[in-house]
């Protein structure tokens, strides 16, 4: 009995890694490999395809931070994580990084003591019914029963909303998008609300998307974006740059098709600084000279990103309206490398 | 001596005994027609199964589909159960997430068990004493079939799932939970003072709170309580919470089996000058331990049960593949079918153990 | 040379001692236990202080008073999105509350019946009552819970086409709605008179015991009860001029409005634990009842007393003291099975304060503190009561 005990007690220690050290970037390259924190299944943002590996819009991003660490895309495991453990998870240390649709809010980004490393999607919430309900505004859902995502902002809107416009609702909570849509199927609500990218998304995994409509009012702001722990601005800058390689490569016109070629050595200074033949950029990141190069091969530019994912030509059909370049009329906007 | 010719010599033909009084017919009377209460309540149980029975047979077999592609196409075909979803999922409900090309391993691992099972359970078994240290040496043999190691790839215990998940913390937490209740339970018997103060409030705290709770302490804030940069394993922090959770139970279990012994089995080994922990291992053990098999075992079975619940904390056991194949749109809808199968897999074990635990009791019992 | 005080040369005594010698060796593990459990906990808390100040997070209890800003759909008293996350707490605590005492009283009288039933001699009955107890009890609680969960949410139809079994009752995937009562200006006499037929029936009971004990003459009180508790409401209802009306659930947009509501994931929850607790306590009641010696039974029967007073006054109160103590533990574990309620979204206390107030605010410690405080005090306050009992009924033995 007591060599059993003694074997647990070694197992357990086996399973305890301890990791040194408080700079991210230092772990990340002693782990060889990025901890990225994802949602549990969004079809377009986060969602696992035949063969079983991560796919989405989420994702790609995670895997571009990898190919920006390690200039390999495959580099990073996912830790599933829904609207209610997500915060513990990256506060505790399981994951470097969380790309899990997460709206920027004043109290994560002080209260919680997150960083924010920009908006890689702006989004608005919405509500989604069906169609034989004949509803045509949010504001004739008096004595709906809604169903909603805990622990998430939608949450917070959703109770304001209807407070602020007089009308009473029972809220139906749910722990995540999957059995959300289950329940609004089985009719146990009769609406389901969440950020319309997501409505859009859960619309596009229906059986008759048709039968179903996603209501016209936008009833909160959602700055969708990628976020660390507070403490490492080193690691908070790679991973703040790597979104804004991805949206700087789409205003250069840098993609995956021509990067190699435009890393030979262009006339624009800008591009030269970004693909690492002009200046010393990557070291100042502690990155390799030609991180962005590593970024745009792995995953293309926001725009690829976005199209391959959830843009128009995708199930989730979703335009760019004002996630579009700023160049092309949208907020998309990214400061300058230099 | 003369017959007397008044009296029948031959002796008379065995009758055979009223019909009423024997077979089939004396049954029936005795355990459903004894009394005109007990025949109107077996008229109303007869009438209450046709309802329910044959209805239920003809959902979950006659009626039932068992391939199809969709819960659509299940339901095209007939209106029984649609079974097709088990069928189709099978092999992730039995090994989760585990690499195909690995799950070899799994299964040997699983065969293995048995052979480590064999001699604790059963102790007149040829060369039990080469198995016993078989048995000893079994959780290092499973760790490196599950986990990795001497040459074997690694395997994320993320990817453990279904029936293997729900195996691997059970016969976990099973096997390193009877030790420590034994501690805790001697602990909270002790003559010191500090010692059974600590098990005492140990015992009453885990007693005192759900287990979800632990696991929410074990999922949120072990990180906390760890030095700066230790990660943890969930699937370890759930082991190490289901192990306490149940030891506490056992500890309560185990101590009734110790206040049942008679004073004079401490008193004949004191007087023989044997030390605590002899006394203990020798003499009271033994007879404690025999005595409280029926409660351990059900606190075995309760911990099993309880493997369901890490579901809440992100692992997919059984229940956890259960509803992530109901949240496939394929599949939607189909949760009676997908719950009950995962219930028949929980009642055979726990069944099994209950049986196993009766059986056992029937032979230790050295009483009169 | 130099001669120690105390320390005599030849004296018998060496550092060995300390741990041959009973006491003091005792005296040593105690303290080294002492010192491990405060190194560990010193250890623990200068990690947490640590680990919070790297992260930069405040703690402390201040956000209790701030407002919860989300809603709850099960609520037995007023909160709205703008009420603080203590009264969020409260409104799980009492969720928590309802479901526990509702399941344990359905458990009670289910588990009662099956016990019983199961010692008949109905071969058919004992049978089915035995297949009940093996199969709910070897099925995990959690399954349970979802298996009801989805039988009322995928099976049942949905509000427009509820069905209507009895005039009034209304069965759905939204829930079990019932007419409400409305009591108007009178209708306290009603329940008035309930409290007055109580106290009179108890008076009436302590007489007829001491009328008993006197002169062995019975009263059959238990039928008076039963015959007075059912005659005095309805009594008063009549006399004072029928105040009470019901409210009738009527679909009035998207659901039933008016009437009481079960919801889903109440009754799921309150059913499963029910049905559940309920195989436990058959077990408990049969073996009570078992436990009562035969002898006893027919010590009775010789008396002369009847079948039905034998079991009131002999069997019943032995049979007792051996169902009470596992009983309790087994309301004390539906208790703590409640926890269960957000697999399915019943807003209970773990899923108030433990899950979303913990989530809106990030504050897993203090949070985490509250929900295993209040679990321990209903834990403790149980198991109290549980040893009151016990020594209250434990035999007198001479």
């Amino acid at each position: 009995m007591r060599k059993l005990i003694l074997l647990i007690a070694a197992g357990a220690l086996a399973a305890v890694t301890s990791v040194a050290g408080a700079a991210t970037l230092d772990d990340v390259r002693a782990k060889g490999h990025v901890q990225c924190g994802i949602n549990t299944g969004l079809p377009g943002f986060a969602f696992k395809d035949e063969a079983g590996d991560w796919q989405g819009f989420d994702v790609d991003y995670c895997k571009a931070l990898a190919a920006a660490v390690f200039g390999d895309a495959g580099a990073v495991k996912y830790t599933n994580l829904t609207g209610a453990t997500r915060f513990e998870a990256l506060k505790a240390g399981e994951i470097d990084v969380l790309s899990r649709n997460t709206t920027w809010t004043y109290s994560r980004d002080n209260d919680l003591k997150l960083t924010f490393v920009g908006v890689n999607y702006y989004d608005g919430q919405g509500f989604i019914v069906n169609k034989a309900l004949g509803v045509e505004s949010a504001h004739d859902l008096e004595g709906a029963s809604v169903c909603i995502q805990t622990g998430t902002t939608t949450e917070l809107n959703l109770a304001d909303f209807f407070r602020a416009n007089g009308m009473s609702y029972e809220p139906v909570p749910i722990e995540n998008n999957e059995e959300a849509r289950q329940n609004y199927l089985a009719g146990r609500c009769d609406v389901y609300t969440t950020d319309r990218s997501g409505l859009a998304a859960t619309r596009a995994a229906l059986d008759n998307p048709d039968d179903h409509v996603v209501l016209p009012e936008i009833i909160s702001k959602e700055p969708l974006g990628p976020l660390v722990r507070h403490g490492d601005d080193e690691w908070g800058d790679i991973a703040r740059w790597t979104l804004n390689a991805l949206i700087l490569a789409e205003e250069y016109g840098i993609d995956s098709g021509n990067v190699n070629d435009l890393a030979q050595g262009t006339n624009n200074p800008e591009i030269n600084r970004m693909l690492g033949t002009e200046g010393e950029f990557g070291a100042m990141l502690r990155l390799d000279q030609d991180w962005v190069v590593n970024v745009i091969n792995a995953v293309g530019n926001y725009a690829e990103i976005f199209d391959r994912n959830i843009g128009p030509d995708t199930p989730i059909g979703l335009s760019r309206g004002v996630n579009a370049s700023y160049l092309d009329g949208g907020i998309l906007y990214a400061p300058p490398f230099r | 001596m003369e017959r007397a010719t008044h009296i029948v010599h031959e002796k008379a033909p065995t009758l055979p005994p009223p019909v009423m009084s024997v077979g089939i017919a004396r049954w029936l009377k005795e355990n459903l027609f004894s009394s005109a209460s007990n025949i109107v309540l077996t008229f109303v149980v007869i009438y209450l199964l046709w309802l329910i029975i044959p209805p239920f047979l003809d959902w979950a077999i006659f009626d039932a589909v068992w391939v199809a592609a969709s819960r659509a196409e299940c339901w095209d075909t007939a209106d029984g159960a649609c079974w097709a979803v088990v069928v189709t999922r099978f092999d992730q409900f039995v090994y989760g997430d585990y690499p195909k090309s690995e799950r070899w391993r799994a299964n040997l691992a699983f065969v293995l068990l048995f052979v480590a099972l064999a001699p604790v359970l059963y102790d007149r078994i040829p060369w039990r004493r080469h198995l016993v240290g078989f048995s000893i040496c079994y959780p290092v043999v499973a760790y490196i079939l599950l986990i990795g190691g001497l040459g074997l790839p690694e395997v994320e215990t993320a990817r453990f799932g279904g029936f293997l998940l729900t195996i691997v913390i059970g016969i976990t937490g099973i096997s390193a939970s009877l030790p420590l209740g034994i501690l805790l339970a001697l602990g909270r018997q002790s003559d010191l003072f500090i010692i059974r103060v600590l098990c005492v409030a140990f015992i009453e705290f885990i007693r005192g709170v759900p287990l979800i709770t632990l696991l929410f302490v074990a999922s949120t804030l072990l990180n906390y309580f760890m030095p700066p940069g230790t990660s943890f394993n969930l699937l370890v922090r759930v082991l190490i919470m289901v192990t306490l959770f149940s030891a506490a139970y056992l500890a309560e279990v185990i101590r009734g089996g110790l206040q049942a012994m008679p004073a004079g089995q401490y008193e004949a080994a004191k007087s023989l000058g044997l030390p605590y922990w002899k006394t203990m291992r020798l003499v009271i053990l033994p007879q404690a331990l025999k005595i409280s098999i029926p409660g351990i075992v059900n606190s075995f079975i309760a911990l099993y049960k309880d493997t369901t619940l890490v579901i809440i904390i992100g692992l997919l056991d059984p229940l956890g593949i259960g509803k992530a194949t109901l949240s496939d749109t394929t599949w939607q809808g189909l949760s009676t079918e997908v719950y009950i199968f995962v219930a028949i897999f929980f009642f055979l074990c726990c069944f099994g153990m209950s049986r196993y635990s009766a059986w056992l009791e029937r032979r230790l019992h050295t009483g009169h | 040379m130099t001669v120690h005080p105390g320390v005599e040369p030849g004296s018998t005594f060496r550092l060995s001692d300390i741990w041959t010698n009973e006491r003091s060796r005792s005296l040593v593990i105690q303290i080294a236990a002492l010192v491990v459990l405060l190194a560990t906990l010193g250890w623990i808390i200068n990690n947490t202080v640590q680990n919070l100040e790297n992260l930069g997070v405040e703690t402390g209890y201040g956000f209790l008073g701030h407002p919860a800003s989300y809603d709850i759909n099960q609520r037995l008293i007023d909160y709205t999105s703008r009420s603080t996350h203590a009264r969020a707490a409260l409104v799980g605590f009492l969720n928590t509350v309802l479901v526990a005492v509702t399941g344990i009283i359905f458990a009670t009288l289910l588990g009662f019946m099956v016990g019983i039933l199961r010692l008949s001699n109905n071969w058919l009955v004992s049978r089915l009552m035995t297949a009940y107890i093996e199969f709910t009890r070897n099925v995990p609680v959690l399954l349970h819970i979802l298996l009801w969960y989805g039988i009322v949410v995928h099976v049942l139809p949905h509000p427009r086409q509820a069905i209507e079994p009895v005039s009034g009752l209304f069965l759905s995937n939204r829930g079990f709605y019932l007419p409400r009562p409305i009591f108007e200006d009178f209708a306290w006499v009603i329940p008035a008179s309930l409290i007055v037929t109580l106290v009179g029936l108890f008076l009436f009971a302590r007489h007829a015991r001491r009328v008993q004990e006197r002169t062995g003459r019975i009263y059959p009180v238990l039928s008076i009860s039963l015959a007075a508790i059912v005659a005095a409401p309805v009594i008063a209802y009549f006399a004072s001029g029928s105040p009470v009306s019901l409210d009738w659930p009527a679909l009035k947009g998207f659901n039933y409005q008016g009437g009481i509501a079960l919801k889903p994931e109440f009754f799921a929850l309150w059913f499963a634990l029910s049905i559940y607790t309920a195989a436990f306590i058959a077990e408990i009641v049969r073996s009570g009842i078992v436990a009562v010696s035969h002898g006893q039974t027919e010590a009775a029967f010789s008396l002369g007393i009847k079948p039905g007073w034998t079991m009131r006054l002999v069997i019943i109160p032995q049979a007792l003291r051996v169902i009470v103590p596992p009983l309790i533990s087994q309301y004390l574990n539906l208790t703590k099975n409640s926890s269960l309620a957000i697999a399915v979204g019943y807003m209970d206390l773990t899923a108030t304060i433990g899950r979303i107030s913990l989530n809106q605010t990030g504050r897993a410690l203090e949070c985490m503190s509250i929900l295993l405080t209040i679990y321990l005090l209903i834990s403790l306050t149980i198991s109290a009561f549980m040893n009151w009992y016990n020594r209250r009924i434990r035999l007198v033995e001479r």
